[in-house]
């Protein structure tokens, strides 16, 4: 197994490690997952898929709950979905 | 599509952390077709989380993980249970998929969340929660060289400083809603029973050097884009910490949603069940933290006699109910430490957002008298969370409760909403009546 996998977060590359989910890469890249109804930023709050502050376009899907991705070599996320 | 055979489970079992594994491995030792369906990747529930390249972090965790893959249990992973079509089939959605399981008995191991407590700040991107930032690293964020306040109330608090300093992070303080005369008294309790003061041992040394403050909590978080600082709360005076992250869970609430939806009653907030762990749905058992928070010991325990009684082994389930009893005791004395204290309820200001999904601020909520009303008024609890997050705050913050659960229990892909079977009763039947 390599010990890094690089996928996209909104269109520049990020190297996370084998293993890690998408939400985790979002956070490595410094992006916040969505805008919230009245504009604030949000990041990940629990980390168990129970919260939805993750949620992003994962290879197309929108509202992913990033938390709950392994990344794949080539993925391509989209914050703000 | 649908893809699963409709051959049912003997017993099913909903949630594979230890309570879940501890309950399909006894039922299934006995030559019972059992599965257990999970949303993670691996089973083991949060507790027994693991990086893919950690080994497991207790004796006990890989003794159940032996046991369950030799047991011949079905495990489903990655996929969330969101409805019940009809009485003994439930739906699950994977990634891809959507599975239709049928059951003869259930068990119910849903596990506890993290409470929430709304202050200025806490939607902050890295404001997290406690378990929260745990399951974070533990899912690959790179934590080394960053300082992490941890906050909140509750054995967690600890765990997870313990953790993350392993990794290499830098806790300039762990704060403790509680106080110290509750600490001592718990502390003082679980002197008596050797498997704990071997745990608090062990917990020590990995907390070695971290300050830490009882009587203290969190009173902002402070940042533009992101956290940048915390101001806590300590014995009446505040002070600001420089921080990357704030780790902040206020103790854990059942994850009682299914248990309700299926019909099962609950009781002060908790899943009802006898002393075979079955609900007041005959066919129904649950166990673990939805009957009450009472961590691994106490969710092994119930796992294994809802397994054994789920089979009609209730005589060997009998032979578990002392050591039940025993770490109930457990669980009554993390209630009375890790209350919440009624300064925490003044915590949010009037534009302090308590519905994180639909950005309901505190002074739109004070309003109104109940959950519903506030539901109809605001949209608070009617997003994507469903209230699983606002929802425990307010019950403290105003003494809501939750009304009905419907389904989907979870929200769910519109293609497998459609895909539901058509209702038994043909529509010309229903509509025999107009002609």
């Amino acid at each position: 197994m390599p010990d890094e996998v690089v996928v996209t977060v909104n269109g520049s590359q990020v190297a996370v490690p084998a293993g890690a989910t998408v939400a985790v890469a979002m956070m490595m890249a410094g992006k916040p997952c969505r805008t919230s109804v009245t504009g604030e930023p949000r990041g990940p709050l629990c980390g168990m898929g129970i919260c939805f502050e993750c949620r992003a376009m994962v290879n197309g899907v929108p509202h992913s709950r990033s938390c709950q991705i392994l990344c794949e070599s080539g993925m391509d996320v989209k914050t703000n979905d | 599509m649908i893809s699963d055979s409709r051959e049912p489970f003997d017993v099913l079992v909903v949630g594979g952390g230890p309570a879940g594994i501890a309950a399909a491995v006894r039922a299934a030792e006995t030559g019972a077709r059992v599965g257990i369906v999970d949303e993670n990747f691996a089973p083991g529930g949060q507790i027994w989380r693991s990086r893919p390249s950690e080994q497991e972090h207790t004796k006990e965790a890989s003794k159940w993980r032996t046991r369950l893959n030799a047991s011949g249990v079905t495990v489903l992973c990655g996929k969330r249970v969101f409805h019940q079509p009809q009485p003994g089939v439930l739906l699950a959605e994977g990634l891809d998929d959507l599975r239709e399981l049928s059951y003869r008995t259930l068990i119910l191991a849903t596990g506890a969340r993290e409470r929430f407590l709304p202050f200025p700040g806490w939607t902050l991107p890295n404001v997290t929660g406690a378990g929260g930032l745990q399951a974070m690293v533990k899912s690959g964020l790179p934590i080394r060289g960053k300082r992490v306040v941890v906050a909140g109330t509750g054995p967690l608090l600890l765990a997870v400083a313990a953790y993350l300093r392993k990794q290499g992070a830098e806790i300039p303080l762990i704060c403790e809603q509680a106080s110290w005369s509750r600490l001592t008294r718990f502390g003082r309790f679980l002197m008596q029973h050797p498997q704990k003061i071997a745990q608090g041992l062990l917990l020590k040394k990995g907390l070695r050097g971290i300050p830490f403050e009882a009587n203290s909590w969190p009173v902002a978080a402070h940042g533009e884009t992101h956290l940048e600082a915390v101001t806590i709360s300590h014995g009446g005076q505040c002070g600001a910490i420089k921080c990357d992250y704030l780790a902040c869970g206020f103790h854990l609430v059942p994850n009682t949603e299914l248990a309700v939806l299926l019909g099962c009653r609950t009781a002060g907030g908790y899943v009802q069940v006898n002393e075979f762990q079955q609900t007041t749905m005959e066919s129904i058992f649950c166990a673990g933290e939805p009957t009450g928070i009472g961590g691994v010991e106490l969710a092994l325990t119930e796992g294994q006699i809802a397994g054994l009684a789920a089979v009609d082994r209730n005589s060997e389930a009998r032979t578990l109910f002392r050591a039940r009893e025993k770490h109930r005791r457990f669980a009554r004395m993390l209630d009375e430490t890790f209350c919440l204290r009624p300064e925490l309820k003044s915590l949010a200001s009037p534009q302090t957002l308590v519905c994180r999904c639909e950005d309901v601020p505190y002074s739109r909520l004070q309003e109104h008298t109940s959950w519903r009303a506030a539901k109809l008024h605001t949209r608070c609890g009617m997003g994507p969370c469903q209230g699983r997050i606002c929802g425990p705050a307010t019950q403290f913050l105003f003494k809501w409760s939750p009304d009905s659960v419907r389904p989907p229990v979870f929200p769910a892909r519109v293609e497998n909403l459609a895909a539901l079977p058509v209702p038994e009763q043909p529509i010309a039947e229903v509509t025999g009546g107009l002609q």
